[in-house]
């Protein structure tokens, strides 16, 4: 171990001595050289369960997986009841032919003893798996000023962003250490320095942006660094309604898919940018003007990676990240009105819309779940990602509304309006 | 010949050629096929990587802005170090962020394999290196371009 700059606490030093066994003193190790990396002064004290990112069992994540045994075997535990992202597999749900099953059973061979694994050191419960753990439902809910460690992008940013929550981009395996630690080193988005905006975004688009479409442009753009973002108020107001959580969500994901953007302010809107305004944005920050022109420009930037692109798309998704309650109902309303406009009963190829387990119970129990199975949609909780990672899957034309789907897989983006009269037509034209 | 001066993360000495990208290197869109099919060497996958997109990342001296995209990263690094499919050397002209750090600790610490990261070594870095030309990197984050 290398001398340590960092300001630790006479416990932290005797674990990183090894006073508490080789595992703890490696997952100290780990995080101490990971601040040390960011001139961290300290490690601090987690407020709330971490979200670990990982969530699947798949044969080559074995290494992770060996450390987490090692944990079992040493009767370690997350000091708080965690969640993580969605499983990868629902057969009750989604159709798949038997030779995708074949397929999906080798991709993720060890699933079953991985989410094993996963109650053994502290997993809230067998619903615990979403994208999005900050829904009510879910119950992985930080207040603002909470310190987190985080993983899973799309649920960073919008901790950061919209909640105020303070969490680092943390990845899959350091997310866990913090949460056996109960601490994480402090810096980045943990500090108010870290939270100023690096850059200026101007939309001056002529109606609401696509979220998925602005978030994109915005990550592409400023990468790992914070945007504050002008002139969305305009169209979302200066209250954090349900839709306008929504839509910060899919804004946000993009951002974080398409850049690394971990925190955004958005003016008059957002915690902070509510609180602090323009005294958050950094002196010599850069500008990014987003009109019409921009927009159609990173579109149009997207490529086609279907083998045949005349060809109709053979399945749709929706829901990455989750849907949440209210998009659930939404989407229901809008197949059903988009049907019955086309005097069809049934959508003309799988549609599939994902969303949290607590979610989707609370949903069955509404007048919406319903209306939604007589469309012929399907309901599920998978990741949409991890679903695609079947070469059998991947090698269907697949179209999404999901900018963070689109650059993961080989599915083609497409608007909400566009995914909707696709899916009742049957093609993009 | 031109040099440059970064930190050196996970110090080492390594000559060899260089492979660029001008756009973040997204780790999870980059490895897929390593992650989900074992594939062995890692060829990039990345399709809004078009410097990276079909190229071979295993072995390789890669000379990048940043890492982007998903929070897998770091476990993904340690996962394709334990495969034995880890580029040689991760050169970034920005600060590392959070998740790259994240994965070569993973690989040098529980993985034993050390693969030497280098980062702030600023814009005009990327600017003076292209594709194939000899680098070499020294331990104390030196990196000395067309040698």
């Amino acid at each position: 171990m290398v001398k340590v700059k960092m300001k630790l606490t006479p416990e932290e030093t005797d674990i990183l001595h090894g006073s508490q066994g080789e595992t703890l003193r490696k997952t100290m190790e780990t995080l101490v050289r990971y601040g040390e990396a960011y001139n961290a002064e300290c490690l601090i004290p987690l407020d709330g369960p971490i979200h670990m990112v990982c969530s699947f069992g798949m044969p080559t994540l074995r290494p992770l997986y060996k450390i987490m045994e090692q944990y079992v075997a040493e009767g370690i535990k997350t000091k708080l009841p965690f969640t993580a992202d969605p499983r990868p597999m629902d057969y009750e749900n989604v159709e798949v032919s038997e030779k995708e099953k074949q397929i999906f059973h080798q991709i993720y061979a060890d699933q079953d003893q991985y989410e094993d694994i996963l109650k053994k050191i502290g997993l809230k419960n067998n619903n615990a798996f979403s994208c999005a753990c900050y829904f009510d439902e879910v119950g992985n809910v930080p207040k603002r000023g909470d310190v987190l460690a985080w993983a899973e992008s799309s649920a960073v940013v919008y901790a950061n962003s919209v909640i105020g929550a303070r969490t680092n981009r943390t990845s899959g395996v350091m997310e866990l250490f913090s949460g056996i630690i109960g601490k994480t080193p402090k810096f980045g988005f943990l500090t108010d320095e870290g939270r100023k905006a690096d850059w200026i975004i101007e939309v001056r688009t002529a109606k609401i942006p696509r979220p998925q479409v602005l978030g994109s442009a915005i990550g592409m753009k400023v990468l790992e660094q914070v945007p504050y973002i002008k002139g969305l108020d305009k169209f979302l107001g200066t209250t954090l309604t349900s839709e306008a959580k929504d839509y910060l969500k899919d804004m946000g994901a993009a951002t974080a898919s398409n850049g690394a953007v971990g925190l955004y302010h958005v003016e008059n809107l957002t915690p902070e940018a509510k609180d602090y305004g323009e005294e958050l944005i950094r002196p010599g920050a850069k500008t990014y003007v987003i009109d019409d022109a921009e927009l159609e420009r990173v579109v149009n930037s997207y490529p086609i990676m279907w083998k045949k692109i005349d060809e109709p798309p053979q399945l749709a998704f929706i829901g990455c990240p989750h849907c949440s309650f209210v998009q659930l109902c939404e989407w229901t309303e809008t197949l059903v009105k988009a049907l019955r406009e086309e005097g069809k009963e049934k959508v003309a190829i799988p549609t599939l819309i994902s969303s949290a387990p607590d979610v989707c119970e609370k949903f069955e129990k509404t007048e919406y779940y319903p209306r939604l199975m007589a469309t012929g949609a399907h309901l599920t909780y998978i990741c949409p990602l991890m679903y695609m990672s079947n070469p059998l899957c991947s090698a269907k034309r697949v179209i999404t509304n999901s900018n963070k789907l689109r650059t993961y897989s080989v599915s083609r983006y497409v608007d909400d309006a566009d995914l909707v009269r696709a899916v009742v037509r049957g093609g993009l034209q | 010949m031109k040099e440059f001066h970064g930190r050196a993360v996970i110090p080492g000495e390594l000559k060899g050629s260089a492979l660029v990208s001008h756009t973040g290197f997204n780790v999870l869109a980059s490895f897929w096929k390593s992650l989900t099919e074992g594939q062995n060497p890692s060829i990039c996958v990345d399709q809004n990587n078009s410097e990276f997109f079909g190229k071979q990342l295993t072995g390789e001296i890669l000379c990048i802005p940043q890492v982007v995209g998903s929070t897998t990263a770091g476990m993904i690094i340690q996962s394709v170090a334990a495969l034995g499919t880890e580029p040689k050397a991760m050169l970034f002209s920005h600060t590392a962020e959070s998740l790259a750090i994240s994965g070569v600790l993973l690989a040098d610490i529980w993985e034993n394999k050390k693969i030497i990261t280098v980062d702030g070594l600023g814009d005009q870095f990327l600017e003076a290196v292209s594709n194939g030309d000899k680098v070499e990197i020294c331990l104390d984050g030196t990196v000395r371009v067309g040698i």
